[in-house]
């Protein structure tokens, strides 16, 4: 194979670029109250997105396994709340299902 | 420690979890393609993006060019560029000579965490939790290329969940307290499953459109405030 160096260096740039940009052009800034409230929707926006329908194929081979972990997740995070009892556990049940079905 | 160092190490623990099964998993795949060991780290430390790392390697393999590859990079992790414009707003103004140090670091999961922080973020909290990222990210990566599998094959596979739950357990406290995140959410996922069976954008861009036509929709259509004191 080719040296890959280049090719990395150029991946890193337009990664990097757009994580920056906004940085540059907006800390600081007091922004029009219009493009305030659509920022301040972007977070539950990106999270929909990177969950559905990523998750139902986290598993492949079986889909219910990882289903089955996040359904642990929505129901001790909305009982209990916290970040990492709800991950673990997930991983867990996933683990279980996996093992024991898989 | 202060609280605040505390805060932050603990709020890297899900990330560092959820990390280091997927670089391993890069690790193994990146020497599995013949590119050498100093190679997939560069491709982990330089880049920093997971997604886009598994498809560089994917296009590599199908004799694809570099061009096109960093064309697609750039596509698959424009969306950055939306969530880095949210966490711009929220730096604390002691923390703006540390942006080019903070903005490298903007994983979609780094987001989620800060994004639902409550006040201003200052670089000591951010600059922790990315650092917890990164050294999964890029340890992962060596220890997958060096020593392959070393994790049973069931665990890394139901590790691939722990991301997900990451990112559902930031979301909770929010969606509890507020209708306006919740339909936002639902309807964001529900379009992203909707595009991707169309197939009609190039890989990225569908996740690009959700998150931008759902926050727009959502902050012109649905009244209210998304609050961001959820997430401790």
């Amino acid at each position: 194979m080719n040296n890959l160096i280049p090719l990395i260096l150029g991946m890193a740039a337009v990664t990097y670029g757009p994580r920056l940009i906004p940085f540059l052009l907006m800390t600081g800034r007091q922004l029009p109250p219009r493009l305030d409230a659509f920022l301040k929707c972007i977070p539950a926006a990106a999270i929909g997105a990177l969950i559905i329908p990523g998750v139902f194929s986290a598993t492949p081979a079986m889909p219910l396994a990882a289903t089955s972990g996040m359904v642990f997740t929505l129901v001790f995070g909305l009982w209990r709340g916290g970040i990492i009892i709800p991950v673990l556990g997930s991983v867990g049940v996933t683990y279980l299902i996996l093992f024991f079905a898989g | 420690m202060t609280k605040e160092a505390r805060d932050a190490y603990r709020a890297g623990v899900p990330i560092f979890i959820g990390y280091v099964p997927a670089a391993v998993a890069f690790g193994i795949l990146s020497k599995g393609c013949g590119i050498s060991l100093l190679e997939s780290f560069c491709f982990s430390a330089l880049v920093f993006a997971g997604a886009s790392q598994f498809i560089a390697l994917n296009l590599l393999m199908t004799g694809m060019g570099p061009g096109g590859i960093i064309l697609t990079t750039l596509l698959v992790n424009f969306r950055h560029f939306l969530m880095s414009a949210c966490l711009s707003v929220k730096i604390a103004k002691t923390a703006k000579k540390n942006i080019f140090l903070m903005a490298f670091g903007v994983t979609d999961e780094v987001f989620s965490v800060l994004s639902f922080k409550p006040g201003p973020l200052s670089s000591k909290f951010v600059l922790i939790l990315e650092s917890a990222a990164y050294s999964a990210w890029v340890g992962g990566t060596v220890a997958g290329y060096v020593l392959g599998g070393f994790l049973p094959e069931i665990l890394t596979k139901s590790m691939g969940v722990a991301l997900y739950a990451l990112l559902l357990a930031i979301l909770l406290p929010e969606i509890k307290q507020s209708l306006k995140a919740l339909l936002i959410a639902i309807a964001s996922g529900a379009l992203n499953t909707l595009l991707i069976k169309l197939d009609l954008l190039p890989h990225g861009w569908n996740i690009i459109a959700c998150i931008f036509v759902t926050a727009l929709a959502g902050s012109f259509l649905i009244p209210g405030e998304v609050k961001e004191q959820a997430y401790e």
